[in-house]
C-alpha cells in the first residue's frame, strides 16, 4: 500500500492574507461583456502558460457581481490581475481595482476608450502580461497538505449511474478529505429536494440544521414559481423520473460526515469540514433560472475559496472553471472510453468489480492529490476555462455557520 | 450482473444493459421478466407497484407511481409522478 495521497505535503503559493493557492494565475478580467473581445485576445498568445479569463458580462450595477469579482481576483489560485474596462460601463472598476492591490496582488487597468481602441489596447495588455508572468515566478512557496484544501463537489449532465458510481465514489472520496483535515462544499439547493430532512439531521447544531431545511424549502419554492426545476432532457433520456430522484443520486457526492455550515455564494467557510452552498437567490424571480447552466454553479464555489473542483458526470460534461481546476468523475465506462480526454477518472468502474466502488474512491483521491500538487487535470490541459457570473441577490443564511463571529470576518 | 437494487427496501432495480421485452433477469434473489424494451440505466419494477405508491430507489422515495406499474414494467415519465415538481415542460435532447 503506497503512503496517503491526503497525508502527502505539497508546496502552495503564499498570499499576502495568508491563504495558500495550489495555482499561480495570472487573471485577465473584463467588466462588461463590451471588454471580452479585447480581453480574450490579450491571454491568446499566452494559453496554457498561466494566463486565464473571467469578467462579468452585464451593464449593470450589480453588488453582487462586484462581489463575486473580487472574490475571484482575491482568490488564493490567484496570483496577479490585469482587470479590462470599456470605459463608459456601470461596473465599479476603480474600487475592484483597489480591492486586488489591497490584496497584495499585482495589478494592473486597461480602460479601452482611454487607450486608443481595440488594437492599442491588446497590445498594451499582451505588454503588461509579459511583464507580469517572469515576476509570478518569483511568488513564495509554502507547504500544503489536504488539511488546506477546500474542494467543490458538482454534478453535471447526471444519468442514472451518476448516483450509483461516480457521486457515491466522491461521497467515500469527502468523508476521507474531511477526516484529513481538509473541506468539502456541496451547491446545488435545486438538486436536493427530499434530502433536506436526511441533511439536516448531520448538522453540528440545530441552528444549521433549520438552515438546511429553509434553504432547500426556499429553492423548491422558487422553482415552483419558475414552473422548472434543475431537471431535463439528458437526466430523463439517462433513466432519471423525477428531481427527487436526480436528488438522490447527486446527494451521494457529500459522504456521510457532519454538515458544518451552510454559505452564500462569496462566503468562505467558517472552518474545516462540510458545508452547503446556497445558490438560489433571495430575491422574487426578478434574476431567473438560479443554476443557468453548470459552469454558473462552479463559479460560485470558486468564489467560495474552493481550490479545485471535483466534477461528476454521466452524460460527459466537459466543462473546467477558469480559477479553480475541475476534476472530471466519469458515471460509466462507456463514456469514459468515448471521451476519455476529458475525463480524469472512471467511477464506471464502480459497479464492475466487488471492491470497485472503493477503487474509484481511491482513484479520485490520488488525482486529487496530484492536481493540487500542479497537474493540470485534463479540462485544464485542453484550456478550458469557463467562468461565469449573473447578477443575483442572497441574504446571508441566518445560523448558517458555527462561529457567525468568524463568518462575518471572513466576509469582511 | 443485469441489474442493480441498491437498497433491499426498493421496488425498482436499475438495468445495467439495455434489456428487451421478455427477456428474464437475474434481479437479486429472484427471476424478473421484462414486460416492455428497457434502456440501460433505466429502472424496472421489482414488484407489482400500485397507482399512488411510492418508487423506492436508494431506500428513499423519489416519486409516486401515476398508474399500476406491474412487476417487470419500464418505470419512467409515463408512470411516475414527482412530489415536488411535476415534469410537465417538454424536454429536449
Amino acid at each position: 500500500m503506497s503512503e496517503d495521497p491526503l497525508t502527502t505535503t505539497f508546496d502552495g503559493f503564499l498570499r499576502a492574507d495568508g491563504r495558500r493557492g495550489v495555482r499561480n494565475w495570472l487573471v485577465v478580467a473584463y467588466t462588461v461583456y463590451c471588454a471580452e473581445h479585447v480581453a480574450r485576445r490579450i491571454t491568446e498568445p499566452f494559453r496554457l502558460e498561466g494566463v486565464q479569463l473571467i469578467g462579468f458580462d452585464q451593464c449593470y450595477p450589480s453588488d453582487y457581481g462586484h462581489e463575486l469579482m473580487e472574490k475571484l481576483l482575491t482568490h488564493p489560485n490567484v496570483g496577479a490581475v490585469l482587470l479590462v474596462s470599456l470605459g463608459c460601463e456601470e461596473f465599479r472598476r476603480s474600487d475592484l481595482l483597489a480591492t486586488v492591490e489591497a490584496s497584495g496582488r499585482e495589478v494592473h487597468s486597461i480602460v479601452i476608450q482611454e487607450s486608443g481602441g481595440t488594437e492599442k489596447s491588446i497590445e498594451a495588455g499582451q505588454a503588461i502580461i509579459s511583464k507580469f508572468l517572469p515576476r509570478l515566478e518569483t511568488t513564495t512557496r509554502a507547504p500544503m497538505t489536504a488539511a488546506d484544501l477546500v474542494i467543490g463537489l458538482e454534478c453535471g449532465g447526471s444519468d442514472a449511474l451518476s448516483g450509483i458510481t461516480a457521486n457515491p465514489a466522491v461521497g467515500l472520496f469527502t468523508d476521507r478529505l474531511i477526516d484529513a483535515g481538509g473541506t468539502a462544499i456541496i451547491e446545488e439547493t435545486n438538486e436536493l429536494f427530499g434530502c433536506e430532512t436526511h441533511l439536516a439531521s448531520r448538522a453540528r447544531t440545530p441552528e444549521i440544521g433549520e438552515a438546511v431545511v429553509r434553504t432547500i424549502k426556499k429553492a423548491m419554492d422558487y422553482h415552483r414559481r419558475l414552473g422548472h426545476a434543475s431537471f431535463g432532457g439528458g437526466n430523463i433520456t439517462g433513466g432519471l423520473s423525477t428531481i427527487e430522484e436526480k436528488s438522490a443520486g447527486a446527494y451521494a457526492k457529500c459522504g456521510t460526515r457532519p454538515l458544518d455550515g451552510v454559505l452564500i455564494p462569496g462566503q468562505r467557510p467558517s472552518g474545516s469540514g462540510l458545508y452547503l452552498l446556497d445558490t438560489v437567490y433571495d430575491s422574487d424571480l426578478r434574476h431567473g433560472i438560479p443554476n443557468i447552466h453548470d459552469p454558473h454553479g462552479v463559479t460560485a464555489m470558486a468564489a467560495c475559496g474552493c481550490h479545485l473542483i471535483v466534477f461528476t458526470t454521466g452524460r460527459g460534461s466537459v466543462v473546467g472553471q477558469a480559477v479553480s481546476p475541475v476534476i472530471k468523475v466519469a458515471s460509466n465506462s462507456a463514456m469514459y472510453q468515448r471521451l476519455d480526454g476529458d475525463m480524469d477518472v472512471n467511477a464506471g468502474i464502480a459497479i464492475e468489480s466487488p471492491d470497485g466502488l472503493q477503487a474509484a474512491a481511491e482513484e479520485i483521491t490520488r488525482i486529487v492529490a496530484r492536481a493540487a500538487a500542479g497537474d493540470p487535470t485534463r479540462s485544464e490541459a485542453l484550456g478550458h476555462m469557463e467562468s461565469y457570473i449573473s447578477d443575483g441577490y442572497f441574504n446571508p443564511v441566518p445560523g448558517g455557520c458555527r462561529n457567525p463571529a468568524e463568518a462575518d470576518e471572513t466576509r469582511a | 450482473m443485469d441489474a442493480i437494487v441498491l437498497n433491499p427496501k426498493d421496488n425498482v432495480a436499475v438495468v445495467l444493459r439495455e434489456v428487451a421485452p421478455c427477456e428474464s433477469l437475474q434481479i437479486g434473489e429472484g427471476d424478473v421478466t421484462a414486460l416492455d424494451r428497457i434502456p440501460y440505466g433505466h429502472k424496472i419494477a421489482r414488484h407489482d407497484i400500485p397507482q399512488g405508491e411510492h418508487i423506492l430507489k436508494y431506500g428513499m422515495p423519489v416519486g409516486q407511481a401515476k398508474s399500476d406499474i406491474p412487476r417487470g414494467g419500464h418505470v419512467h415519465m409515463h408512470n411516475v409522478v414527482s412530489v415536488y415538481m411535476d415534469n410537465l415542460q417538454e424536454h429536449y435532447e
